[in-house]
């Protein structure tokens, strides 16, 4: 029987099914930590996402503001705790830069200090990269990627365990160089892994980046263009992804990453594949040849070998003058700044982290309006968000 | 541009409203009158040379009992320039704390300036969406704020450890 005329105006006047509301998380295991969205859903399509976040909080502006600088630095440790090394760095950066301010306060990092600066925070990068990888293709439906990313991010741990004593929470980077210096034969397994890892590349590349699948998954899913991109705030590989050649370590270069010679790997379109520049494929694919970046400045590193010397300066005291300093380093998601504000005494007055993860996050409701559901899941796992890091 | 020009470019633009620029022994920083905010900002934006599209940070600031004002930081890049620029907003701590948002001009604000109202109670005008980002949202009090003191008890579990 036809439907009657009325009824199939009032079906052309609302388009729209009854509006569903799907809390998703805090523990998913997709949301790559402890994330809730509020899903507005209308059948399979979302409407609206809304991320809510702070499960994680754990006050560390307030608590630094009641320690001293050396002691803030294991907390840094437990915001990105896939990358802890680059917290430690960006943190120590920044009170250097600080102390550096006042005339003889700081004598600068020591040689040795700074190559093994490098050397430690691009290692973590390839791990912190791998992780980000592996569980990228779990959350699309890939399950092998995974155990081979944990297999391979493992050795990266190991030497990590050698050179501090920890695996995951390092506080190792402090102010004015690193805490310890190389174990007997630490750069031959440094050499040992690179000559292994390399090839490997290549392997995940034939695993994921070119699986059919985890294309149609991707491509084109959720683009984000390199001017939406600087609006909101978002940097690192998701601003890459987007096309823009941006990165702190050759265009704002701090320690000694002048020195070395490697390339800014960017977003792109490919026809063929049906990627576009700033898509979940393009973010995700910048990610796997910054490791190859990666290798080629540790690779550097070991050719030159390690100058000797101390790996600490000698400072008297860690205490930055009055003022004040914002200061940004690049880590594996993006720009990590702080912003400190001292009154020359051996605490901070204001210590303000800024997360590229939290500002990524912000983006995601306006990324995910009108996709699917499961396109969610590739946005979230494409943006590589830490939840420590966002809720501090 | 060093930032001592671009704090004469937005005097001659902006006249009084533009309160001080000081070398900090750090980062010199340009004090704006907080009603005048939000013009100030958009002229930074869009003007074709100083083009600042990038919202690095937003902070905010409370120094102790001594000093008798809130303070909101933003920290400014223009990328294709290549300049920064500290600008800094004076509250009163007399009376409750307003600013208007800059949410419109860099959307990286949305949820910078949440955090901001959710640790210093800092409220920003126009804002499309003000409410708590980090803490629950029936925790009492502005926990940044230095003369914060923690709840004995929220929702039957002891606050202090």
């Amino acid at each position: 029987m036809a439907a009657p005329e009325q009824d199939s105006k009032i079906i052309e006047l609302k388009p729209f099914t009854d509006e569903m509301i799907v809390s998703m998380g805090p523990q998913h295991p997709s949301t790559h930590g402890v994330l809730r969205l509020e899903l507005k859903l209308d059948g399979e399509v979302v409407r609206d996402a809304i991320p809510h976040v702070g499960y994680l909080h754990r006050c560390f502006e307030k608590h630094s503001e009641n320690l001293n600088y050396q002691q803030i630095i294991p907390f840094t440790d437990r915001m990105d705790y896939i990358a802890a090394m680059n917290m430690n760095w960006g943190f120590c950066l920044a009170v250097e830069q600080l102390m550096a301010k006042e005339e003889g306060k700081f004598p600068g990092v020591p040689e040795r200090g700074e190559y093994l600066r490098i050397l430690i925070g691009e290692l973590n990068r390839i791990g912190s990269h791998l992780l980000s990888f592996g569980t990228y293709g779990m959350d699309i439906g890939a399950f092998t990627p995974f155990l081979y990313a944990f297999r391979d991010r493992e050795k990266i741990l190991l030497l990590f365990e050698k050179i501090c004593g920890a695996r995951l929470t390092y506080n190792y980077i402090r102010v004015g160089g690193v805490s310890r210096d190389t174990p007997p034969g630490f750069l031959d397994e440094v050499k040992e892994f690179i000559d292994y890892f390399e090839p490997q590349i290549d392997v995940y590349n034939s695993l994921l980046t070119a699986n059919r699948i985890f294309i149609e998954r991707t491509a084109n899913v959720a683009v984000m263009d390199a001017e939406m991109a600087i609006n909101y705030g978002i940097t690192g590989p998701n601003l890459r992804g987007a096309g823009l050649q941006w990165d702190l370590r050759k265009d704002e270069t701090y320690s000694i990453y002048d020195r070395f010679d490697f390339d800014v790997p960017v977003g792109r379109d490919i026809p063929e594949l049906g990627v576009v520049s700033g898509d979940c494929w393009n973010r995700y694919k910048v990610r796997m040849d910054e490791m190859k970046e990666s290798v080629r400045i540790i690779r550097q590193i070991l050719d030159s070998g390690l100058p000797d010397g101390p790996i600490q300066a000698e400072l008297k005291a860690v205490r930055p003058p009055k003022g004040e300093i914002f200061s940004r380093s690049e880590a594996p998601r993006g720009e990590l700044g702080f912003y400190i504000v001292s009154d020359g005494t051996p605490k901070p007055v204001r210590v303000k982290a800024k997360s590229p993860c939290f500002t990524a996050l912000s983006a995601l409701q306006e990324l995910s309006r009108g996709l699917m559901v499961a396109d969610i899941i590739a946005i979230i796992g494409s943006i590589d968000i830490v939840m420590g890091e966002v809720d501090r | 541009m060093t930032p001592q020009e671009i704090y004469e470019n937005l005097k001659d633009k902006f006249g009084e409203s533009i309160v001080s620029f000081e070398e900090d022994i750090a980062d010199p920083f340009v004090t704006v009158a907080a009603k005048s905010l939000a013009d100030v900002a958009q002229y930074l934006a869009q003007d074709e040379a100083l083009a600042f599209d990038f919202l690095m940070c937003l902070s905010g600031v409370d120094l102790g009992a001594k000093d008798p004002n809130y303070y909101v930081v933003y920290h400014l890049y223009s990328m294709p320039r290549r300049h920064k620029l500290v600008l800094k907003i004076l509250l009163s701590k007399e009376e409750e704390p307003h600013v208007s948002t800059v949410e419109h001009i860099w959307r990286t604000a949305n949820w910078h300036e949440r955090e901001t109202y959710d640790l210093y109670g800092i409220i920003f005008d126009g804002h499309s969406d003000l409410r708590r980002i980090l803490l629950p949202d029936d925790w009492e009090g502005y926990p940044m704020r230095k003369d914060y003191t923690e709840p004995e008890f929220y929702r039957g579990m002891r606050v202090p450890y």
